[in-house]
C-alpha cells in the first residue's frame, strides 16, 4: 500500500528525518512511536504531502507519489487527522461529515439543489456517525463537544473521505486519561470495518500495544525497529529510548 | 445557529409578502419616495454579493465598488458608444459579463491572500479602476461621468418617455423581478454544497484542503459570483440614478457596501438586504437635515459595531430567540 | 542629468510625506494589529491646524510661527489620537477584522466633518513658509529649499522613531508587543498604556506629515484621502507593520510618483497602484515582511 524508502528531509543543515525505510501493507494498522524530537509529525508531513523531502522515495498503490500534492494524495485515497484538531467550526457535526462526504464524492462543486437534496449523502454521514458513536450529537456545533468527541469527529471525517490509507496523528491527545481507550475503541473498530491501512502517531504504549498489528519505532529520523508490538516491547534498544531505561 | 433557524418557517409567507409588496408599490407611493426605495433594491442586489465573500466565504472586500462601478458603467459606456445596442435585454447581460472578466481579474490576484491583506489588497485593485475612470476622461468622461439615458426594454422605444414614468411603471416591475431572482438564487448558491465549500474554506481552510477542496479556486469562484451580483446591482442602480460616475468605484463608497452589510447583519441571509434598504434611507435623512451627515453616518455606524455587532436583523432575531426562551419558560 | 537629479529629489521630496504618514500607520499596524482608515484624517487635522496658525500668527516671526505651527500639529492629531484610540478602539482589539475596519471608518467620517465644522469647507492657503524659504541654486536648476527641508524633516523624525524603538524601554516593549503580544502580556508589559502611546505617536506622526503639507498645498476637506490610500500602498509593500519596509516602500513608491508625473502624467496614478500590485503578486508578504 505505501512505501517508504530512503526518505530524508533537512531543515537548513539539521537533518529531521534521516533515511526513513519502511512499508506499510492492506489492511494493516501500524503505529509509530518514538521519544519527542524524533521527526514523527514530520514524516506524518511528509507522507502526506504538506512538506516535501529533500531526498528519497514515497510510493503509494505502487505510483511514486514523493512530490504529488496534498490534494493528488487526497484524491488517490489518503487521509490525515491532525494533533490539534482540525474541525469546521461553524458548521454543525453533521454538516462537518456531509461536506467530507460531497467532497469525496465530486459533488462539492454543485450551486444549485441545497444541501438536503442530496438525501443519500444525509443517509451516509448518519451511518457514520453512527460508526463513531456521535449520532446523538449531530446537530451540535464542535465548540460544544467534549475533547473526546471532538477527536473522534476529526477521525471520522477522514473515514468519510473513503479513504483506503490514514494517517492519524496523536488521534488521543488532549483526551482525558481515561476516555482514551474509549476512543480508540471506536476509531478501530471503524477503520477495520473499513478495512484501511492506518499509520497511527502515538506516545501510549498501552495503547499501542493494544490496537496496532505493527510498531515503528522512530528515533533521530531513522526507523530504529520494525515489528510485532510484543516484541518490539522486548527489545532493549527500544526500550532504552522511549522510557530511558535500560 | 439557533437564532437563524427561527426564520426559516415564516420565510414562506414573508418572502411572497415581500414581493407583493414590491410590485404594488407604484401605486401607493410618493415617486420620490419609490426612487429611493429603488436605489435600496438596487444595493441590496450588490450588498447580497458581498456577502457571499464576508459571510460564506470569510474574505472581507474592502473594494467592491469597483465591481459595482464595473456594472454601472458597462451601461453607461453601452449607451455613449453602442447606442444600438442600448436594450435593457442585451444590457443585463453585457454587465453581466463585464462583471465577471473585471472580477475574474481581480479575484485572481486577491484570493492568493486571506484576511487583512486581501482587504487591502482589493482596495488597491479598485482605485487603480478609479484612476483610470478618472484620468481617461476622453473615454470614460472623467470626474463629471456619464449620463445614462433610459434604455429600449423588451422592444418597447424610450422615445418620448419621461425618465419618472419609465422608471415608475415597466422598470420597476422588472427591478423587483431581478432582485427577487438574485434573492432566489443566492440563497440557493449559499445552502447548495458549493456554499458549504464556502463555509468550510471559511472555518478551516487547512482542514478544507486536507477533504480535498480546492481552496484558492473556490475563494475564487466566490470572488466571481460575488462580482456578478455587484455588478447587476450596479447596472441596475444606472437606470435608477441616471449618470455614473467614478465615485462608486472609490473606496469611501466600498467601506459603504460594508457598512450597508453590518447595518443589516452579515450574520443572517437576509441581513444586507435589509441593511441596504435602511442605509439608502438613513443616508437620505442624514443628507437633507444637515450638512454633518458624515458625523451622523460615522456616529451610527460606531454605534452599531459596539453595541449592535449582528446588525438589526441579527438583533431582531436574538429579540425574538429570548422572547420565546421566556414563553417557554412561562408555559412549563 | 540636472533635470533627473531634480526627478530623484522630488521623488525624495514624496516619500517623505509618505514615510511621516506610513510610519505612523505602521506602527499603529504593528502594535495593535489595527488598520486605522481614520489616518487619513488625522493627517488632515494636522494640515487644517498648521494653515490656521500659519494664518493667524502673523505677529510672530515667519520661521517661529511656522515652528509652532507643526508642532501644534503634531500636538492636536496626537491627543486626537489618543483620544481615538481609548474612546473608540480600545474594546475593538478582540473583535473580528470587519469591525475593527469598521469603526475606524466611522471615526473618519466623524473627524471629516468635525474638521468642516470647525474650519468650514473653505480652503485655507498658508504658503508663507515655502515662499520665505525661496530657491536655491542647485546644478544648472533653482531648486525649493523647503521641499529639502521637508527632507530633513522627515529624515529627523526617522532618526527619532529608530532611536525611540530601538534605544529606549518603552519601544523594546513596543517591538515585544509587535511580534508577540500575549507573550508581552505574559511577560507584565502594559499593554493597554502602550497601545495608546503608539496610537498617540502615529497619529502625530500623520498630524506632522499634513503640517509639512500646507505650505505647498492648501488645506482643503478631503485632503487625507490620497495620502492615506497611497500609505496603504506603502505599507503593504514594505510588509505589514515593519518600519524598514515604510522606509523602503516610501521611497520606491515616491520615486515611482515622481518619474511616473514626468514621464506618463496621464496615469501617473493607475500605474503606481499596478505596479504595488504587482509587486504583492510577486511577493505577497511584502518586501520585508514576516509570514
Amino acid at each position: 500500500m505505501l512505501k517508504v524508502s530512503n526518505l530524508v528531509k533537512e531543515f537548513g543543515r539539521v537533518r529531521i528525518i534521516n533515511s526513513a525505510t519502511f512499508q506499510i501493507g492492506q489492511s494493516e494498522i501500524v503505529s509509530l512511536v518514538g521519544p519527542n524530537g524524533a521527526g514523527k509529525t514530520t514524516l506524518v508531513n511528509l507522507i502526506s504531502g504538506h512538506i516535501l523531502p529533500t531526498s528519497g522515495k514515497i510510493e503509494y498503490l505502487g505510483k511514486d507519489v514523493t512530490f504529488a500534492s496534498p490534494y493528488k494524495r487526497i484524491k488517490m485515497g489518503m487521509a490525515r487527522n491532525f494533533q490539534i484538531t482540525n474541525l469546521f467550526e461553524g458548521s454543525t457535526v453533521l454538516d462537518n461529515i456531509r461536506t467530507c462526504l460531497l467532497s469525496a464524492q465530486e459533488k462539492i462543486h454543485k450551486a444549485f439543489l441545497p444541501v438536503s437534496h442530496y438525501k443519500d449523502i444525509t443517509t451516509e454521514a448518519i451511518e457514520i456517525l453512527n460508526i463513531f458513536g456521535l449520532s446523538e450529537k449531530d446537530k451540535l456545533l464542535p465548540a460544544s463537544l467534549s475533547e473526546g468527541d471532538k477527536k473522534v469527529l476529526d477521525t471520522a471525517m477522514a473515514f468519510a473521505l473513503k479513504s483506503r490509507f490514514l494517517l492519524l496523528d496523536e488521534p488521543t491527545s488532549g483526551v482525558a486519561t481515561g476516555d482514551k481507550f474509549k476512543v480508540m475503541d471506536i476509531i478501530v473498530a471503524a477503520i477495520r470495518k473499513g478495512k484501511m491501512s492506518c499509520l497511527i502517531v502515538e506516545h501510549d504504549m498501552d495503547i499501542v500495544s493494544d490496537y496496532s498489528d505493527r510498531v515503528l519505532v522512530l528515533s533521530e529520523g531513522a526507523i530504529l525497529a520494525d515489528g510485532k508490538p510484543s516484541d518490539i516491547m522486548a527489545q532493549s534498544s527500544v526500550k532504552e529510548i522511549l522510557f530511558g531505561v535500560r | 445557529m439557533e437564532a437563524t433557524n427561527i426564520i426559516k418557517r415564516p420565510k414562506s409567507y414573508i418572502y411572497p409578502a415581500v414581493f407583493i409588496l414590491l410590485i404594488v408599490l407604484p401605486k401607493v407611493l410618493p415617486t420620490y419616495q419609490l426612487l429611493l426605495i429603488q436605489s435600496g433594491i438596487t444595493f441590496a442586489i450588490m450588498c447580497l454579493g458581498f456577502n457571499l465573500l464576508l459571510r460564506y466565504t470569510g474574505l472581507l472586500s474592502f473594494g467592491h465598488g469597483a465591481l459595482f462601478a464595473a456594472g454601472a458603467y458597462s451601461v453607461a459606456m453601452m449607451g455613449k458608444y453602442l447606442p444600438s445596442l442600448y436594450r435593457v435585454e442585451i444590457l443585463i447581460p453585457a454587465a453581466i459579463c463585464v462583471s465577471i472578466l473585471v472580477s475574474a481579474l481581480f479575484g485572481f490576484i486577491c484570493v492568493r491572500h486571506t484576511r487583512i491583506f486581501f482587504s487591502i489588497l482589493a482596495l488597491a485593485l479598485s482605485m487603480v479602476l478609479y484612476a483610470l475612470l478618472v484620468k481617461l476622461y476622453n473615454f470614460t468622461g472623467g470626474s463629471d461621468g456619464i449620463r445614462v439615458p433610459i434604455p429600449w426594454m423588451f422592444g418597447i422605444a424610450p422615445t418620448g418617455v419621461r425618465r419618472m414614468a419609465f422608471l415608475t411603471g415597466n422598470y420597476h416591475y422588472f427591478l423587483v423581478c431581478i432582485f427577487a431572482l438574485a434573492t432566489l438564487v443566492m440563497s440557493a448558491i449559499v445552502n447548495s454544497p458549493f456554499g458549504r465549500a464556502l463555509q468550510s474554506i471559511r472555518d478551516n481552510e487547512v482542514r478544507a484542503e486536507m477533504i480535498g477542496i480546492r481552496v484558492r479556486r473556490y475563494r475564487w469562484y466566490a470572488f466571481i459570483v460575488s462580482g456578478i451580483f455587484t455588478g447587476i446591482g450596479g447596472a441596475m442602480w444606472s437606470f435608477v440614478n441616471g449618470h455614473v460616475t467614478p465615485e462608486s468605484a472609490e473606496w469611501v463608497f466600498s467601506g459603504e457596501i460594508v457598512y450597508m452589510t453590518l447595518l443589516g447583519g452579515f450574520t443572517v441571509f437576509e441581513g444586507p438586504i435589509v441593511g441596504a434598504v435602511l442605509f439608502t434611507y438613513l443616508k437620505l435623512y442624514a443628507v437633507s437635515l444637515t450638512q454633518y451627515w458624515m458625523l451622523i453616518i460615522g456616529a451610527t455606524l460606531i454605534v452599531i459595531v459596539r453595541l449592535l455587532p449582528d446588525g438589526i436583523t441579527g438583533a431582531i432575531l436574538k429579540l425574538f430567540a429570548a422572547m420565546k426562551r421566556e414563553r417557554n419558560k412561562g408555559a412549563s | 542629468m540636472g533635470n533627473w537629479l531634480v526627478y530623484i529629489l522630488n521623488g525624495l521630496y514624496f516619500a517623505s510625506f509618505l514615510f511621516l504618514t506610513s510610519l505612523g500607520l505602521s506602527i499603529i499596524l504593528g502594535v495593535m494589529g489595527i488598520l486605522n482608515l481614520a489616518h487619513g484624517s488625522l493627517f488632515a487635522l494636522g494640515a487644517f491646524v498648521s494653515a490656521w496658525l500659519i494664518g493667524t500668527l502673523t505677529g510672530l516671526p515667519p520661521g517661529i510661527a511656522f515652528l509652532v505651527a507643526l508642532l501644534a500639529a503634531m500636538l492636536v492629531a496626537g491627543l486626537m489620537g489618543i483620544l481615538i484610540e481609548t474612546s473608540i478602539i480600545r474594546p475593538m482589539y478582540t473583535r473580528a477584522l470587519e469591525y475593527q475596519l469598521l469603526i475606524t471608518f466611522g471615526t473618519l467620517l466623524v473627524i471629516e466633518d468635525l474638521i468642516k465644522m470647525i474650519w468650514g469647507g473653505t480652503a485655507y492657503y498658508a504658503s508663507k513658509p515655502f515662499t520665505i524659504m525661496g530657491n536655491m541654486h542647485f546644478l544648472t536648476n533653482q531648486y525649493p529649499v523647503y521641499f529639502l527641508f521637508v527632507i530633513a524633516v522627515s529624515f529627523l523624525a526617522g532618526i527619532a522613531i529608530w532611536l525611540i524603538m530601538g534605544k529606549t524601554r518603552v519601544g523594546i516593549m513596543l517591538r515585544a508587543i509587535s511580534m508577540d503580544r500575549d507573550m508581552a502580556r505574559a511577560m507584565g508589559i502594559r499593554i493597554g498604556r502602550l497601545n495608546t502611546l503608539a496610537f498617540g505617536m502615529g497619529a502625530a506622526l500623520a498630524g506632522l506629515a499634513g503640517a509639512l503639507i500646507v505650505p505647498t498645498t492648501p488645506a482643503l476637506l478631503g485632503i487625507g484621502m490620497e495620502p492615506l490610500i497611497i500609505a496603504f500602498i506603502v505599507v503593504v509593500l514594505g510588509g505589514l507593520g515593519s518600519l524598514k519596509g515604510a522606509l523602503i516602500g516610501s521611497l520606491i513608491v515616491g520615486e515611482i510618483r515622481s518619474f511616473g508625473i514626468v514621464l506618463f502624467p496621464e496615469v501617473e496614478l493607475p500605474l503606481l497602484f499596478t505596479i504595488a500590485v504587482l509587486i504583492l503578486v510577486v511577493k505577497p508578504e511584502g518586501l520585508f515582511g514576516s509570514k
